[in-house]
């Protein structure tokens, strides 16, 4: 399965769910997509739920940083919820475990923007 | 124990097209000999990731896609060690010149993980230019990683 983004509005956060594949090709192009339709919008506070990503590869990992770099160079904040070990180890790996501001619950993330 | 069949020698090669197609067929392929071999969960998705790193490289970076370049991949289990070669036709660039993810100044960067995260899965990694062109890799790994 490719990826599968859908998006909801909970009070003024944008939470985007992430299910499947963000591998080269389709799957983190329309992250990349996404990301900017929703900066273009002037959305500022981005969640991306995580919890349902199957693979991720080192170019969904771009793709994070890239979505990372857009919010927060446009005033923004995007943070992440419900890594799997997969993803989280990852992150590890490539130090940005600690760029980005992870959550392990949607209502704490939600309380945590600004 | 394991059983006697995961010391039969086994090789599989294929000639594969410069698509992503390819990196997916290399993938499943590089899998399956590696849960004959006996591999369990985490090391098969960490052989999965490089070898899926090491054909979108040769692809997309070596062979740029091109339709009149094929891409050479190998998988061998041989006792306990299994092998991955992975050979394309592109120009190859020079090995020196890999920049450091884990540098700050590179820490957000949206590429250039892709040869860090293969050497940090498998056990061995080779990388050499072939000759007239292209660059082919090695990756290693052994049932019980040393």
């Amino acid at each position: 399965m490719s990826v599968k983004l859908s998006t909801r509005q909970v009070g003024d956060v944008s939470v985007v769910d992430v299910a499947g594949r963000i591998t080269l090709g389709e799957g983190s192009s329309a992250l990349r997509d996404l990301m900017r339709e929703m900066v273009g919008k002037g959305q500022k506070k981005i969640l991306l739920n995580l919890g349902d990503v199957s693979y991720i590869d080192s170019s969904g990992i771009g793709e994070l940083v890239s979505g990372f770099t857009t919010v927060t160079n446009n005033g923004g904040e995007l943070k992440l919820l419900n890594l799997n070990k997969r993803v989280k180890d990852l992150l590890q790996i490539t130090k940005l475990y600690t760029v980005f501001d992870v959550h392990e619950d949607e209502a704490g993330a939600i309380r945590a923007f600004a | 124990m394991r059983e006697n069949k995961h010391h039969v020698p086994e090789t599989v090669e294929r000639l594969l097209d410069s698509t992503l197609e390819s990196v997916e067929s290399a993938e499943e392929l590089a899998l399956s000999v590696a849960q004959r071999a006996g591999f369990e969960d985490d090391d098969l998705m960490k052989i999965g990731m490089a070898v899926r790193e090491s054909m979108v490289n040769a692809v997309v970076h070596g062979n740029r896609y091109s339709e009149h370049k094929k891409v050479r991949f190998s998988v061998t289990r041989n006792g306990e060690r299994y092998t991955i070669r992975i050979a394309d036709e592109g120009e190859g660039f020079d090995f020196s010149a890999l920049p450091d993810p884990l540098a700050p100044e590179n820490l957000m960067r949206t590429s250039g993980r892709g040869i860090f995260l293969i050497r940090s899965f498998m056990d061995e990694f080779e990388m050499r230019r072939r000759e007239p062109s292209g660059t082919e890799v090695t990756l290693v790994k052994y049932v019980v990683s040393k």
